[in-house]
């Protein structure tokens, strides 16, 4: 009797448990089956090529891709002796410079007028968040009108206050501000609506206990809105810079790399290297330098920057 | 109310400054040749001469259609797959969660621009070059909208799931008939930007369309540039107004949603 008892009380847990893990087992294949279709989608057309290019790199690789031979370490040396390949990096950590703390402090001031309480607002905060809507294909065909050398307006305007016209696109001095000056209008609407929202989800209450403290605008400005927005910001600026050094479009419409490669970005290298050129191989090389920068960029701001960052 | 005036001046200037391209897209779209290379600013009459002529040099509808279908597409299988494999981190208790959260988030951290060049041979070995296949295919997920839709899963109450299990739905009818319904507005911005990035979309289409049947309207614009250059600015600048109109309606409709969709994405990491 005792021992039916005993027994009854060994086996009920020990049926609980594999009933336990029947459902653990439903549940992970259902699972699984949720995720299928993006584990398929992002494991071949992400994960998949990232070692693939790896792979490419070390080899001579045609533009069918078929490995002809090994290569070894031959196309980062390549690289690393090539000056059109270090001109090419040059550009692109100029563009990144020129770019990236531009777009960040003009949004940031188009955010922070467009917080005020005054009417009329809704219309403005569309006016700064258009650029979303332009691609860069059309975005860059009008400033390659803008700029255009005749008829562009930037040099009328030049022209009509009596300076030169400038070779905005065709001189080696300008091309790259050019492309930069596009580029940052072009990003403008995305971070703008960002930090847009960051700016509202700041508490209305720490403004009034501050003004009642007695702080003025500045005061407030430094001492609430832009610590409190510091995630944000460090959001915007992990996006800018990956962003910046992925632009194509740009340069492809405007100066398709010239004159003599001075916006001839990582990109856009890659492209010719590959489908100009037809050496994947060393187009791989550069994808897996790309691949890096953009992974230690990310580090590195999540690292140091991260820390000084204020939470709510 | 000095401070009023102020702040007035610098919204007024800005807007002035940073519409000023495409308001000078679309006025130039009006143009004559003569009025564009006299540097004019706004055209003497109103004539859509240019619209026609933009219609005609290339199949500038047909490449329309083209990237309509292509975002469209891509819009849709965003929001489902990755709505579903959100939802099974979310809701589904499974060993392993985690770590699948964590490999769809570092995907953030591989640029497209690196993998781009294998996932053209990719395409060429499928056959898939000159295809709607191969140009929507590759973007069907993305790690930012599985992201997105954690967030909002998160928001759900676990309680509503308990309750439906109870009485015996199942997680695929719990994900159509509540996960989903309740999630409509972060879908709809989701949506939009799914829309919009495919829609602008440049590198891809431009090498994997070599004839007119599938290219998209960007790659279109490319072709205007070159087809037109040097004398005919005003029918390019009808062309570029034709591709920005949808993306701009769409901004302006969709704008609240957008923001609080990225907003959400941006900061509750």
């Amino acid at each position: 009797m005792t021992d039916q008892v005993a027994a009854k009380q060994l086996m009920d847990p020990a049926s609980r448990d594999k009933e336990k893990r029947k459902k653990a087992r439903k549940n992970f294949w259902t699972a699984m089956l949720f995720m299928l279709p993006a584990i398929a989608i992002i494991g071949f057309f992400l994960f998949y090529p990232m070692f693939k290019t790896l792979y490419f790199s070390f080899f001579v690789v045609n533009s069918r891709g078929d490995t002809i031979s090994f290569a070894g370490l031959s196309n980062y040396l390549y690289l690393w002796e090539s000056s059109t390949f270090r001109t090419s990096m040059k550009a692109t950590f100029l563009f990144a410079l020129y770019t990236v703390p531009t777009t960040i402090l003009v949004s940031l001031f188009l955010a922070v007028i467009t917080n005020e309480k005054v009417r009329g607002i809704p219309f403005f905060r569309v006016a700064f968040s258009s650029t979303l809507g332009v691609s860069v294909a059309a975005g860059a065909t009008i400033w390659l009108i803008l700029l255009h050398p005749s008829v562009g307006v930037f040099n009328n305007l030049l022209a009509g206050i009596g300076f030169d016209r400038i070779g905005w696109l065709t001189s080696s001095t300008w091309a790259l501000i050019s492309v930069s000056i596009t580029t940052i209008w072009m990003n403008l609407g995305f971070n703008f609506i960002i930090l847009l929202g960051g700016l509202q989800n700041i508490s209305e209450e720490l403004y009034e206990s501050a003004r009642v403290d007695g702080a003025g605008y500045w005061t407030q400005l430094f001492k609430i809105t832009i610590p409190l927005l510091s995630p944000t910001l460090f959001f915007v600026s992990v996006v800018t810079i990956i962003n910046s050094f992925q632009s194509f479009g740009q340069v492809d419409i405007l100066t398709g790399g010239g004159p003599n490669n001075s916006t001839n970005l990582i990109v856009y290298s890659i492209y010719r290297e590959a489908f100009e050129s037809g050496f994947f191989g060393t187009a791989s090389a550069q994808a897996m330098i790309l691949f890096a920068l953009v992974l230690i960029l990310t580090i590195i701001q999540f690292k140091f920057v991260e820390k000084k960052v204020h939470y709510q | 109310m000095m401070r009023k005036v102020i702040i007035y001046i610098l919204l007024i200037i800005s807007a002035f400054l940073i519409t000023f391209p495409v308001l000078y897209a679309v006025s130039a779209s009006f143009m004559t040749t003569q009025e564009i290379n006299r540097g004019a600013l706004l055209p003497s009459s109103i004539s859509f001469d240019n619209y026609v002529r933009a219609f005609t040099s290339v199949p500038l509808f047909h490449f329309l259609m083209n990237s309509f279908i292509v975002a469209f597409g891509v819009m849709v299988a965003q929001l489902i797959i990755c709505s579903l494999a959100a939802y099974a981190i979310v809701f589904i208790p499974f060993k392993g969660a985690k770590v699948m959260f964590f490999l769809f988030v570092s995907t953030l951290l591989i640029p497209w621009e690196a993998a781009f060049l294998t996932n053209y041979i990719t395409i060429l070995d499928f056959g898939w070059v000159d295809t709607y296949t191969g140009l929507m295919v590759p973007f069907f997920a993305t790690a930012f909208g599985i992201f997105l839709m954690r967030q909002q899963f998160m928001t759900l109450p676990n309680e509503l799931w308990e309750s439906a299990q109870m009485e015996g739905c199942t997680h695929f009818r719990f994900f159509l008939s509540f996960a989903m319904p309740l999630s409509k507005p972060i879908l709809s911005a989701l949506g939009i930007f799914a829309f919009l990035t495919t829609w602008n979309m440049y590198l891809w289409p431009l090498l994997l369309t070599n004839n007119d049947d599938v290219r998209t309207v960007q790659i279109g614009l490319k072709m205007m540039i070159s087809a037109e250059t040097g004398t005919n600015w005003n029918v390019v600048m009808a062309g570029v107004v034709m591709v920005l109109l949808p993306t701009l309606i769409l901004l302006v409709l969709g704008l609240n949603h957008l923001k609080r969709g990225l907003t959400q994405g941006a900061l509750k990491g």
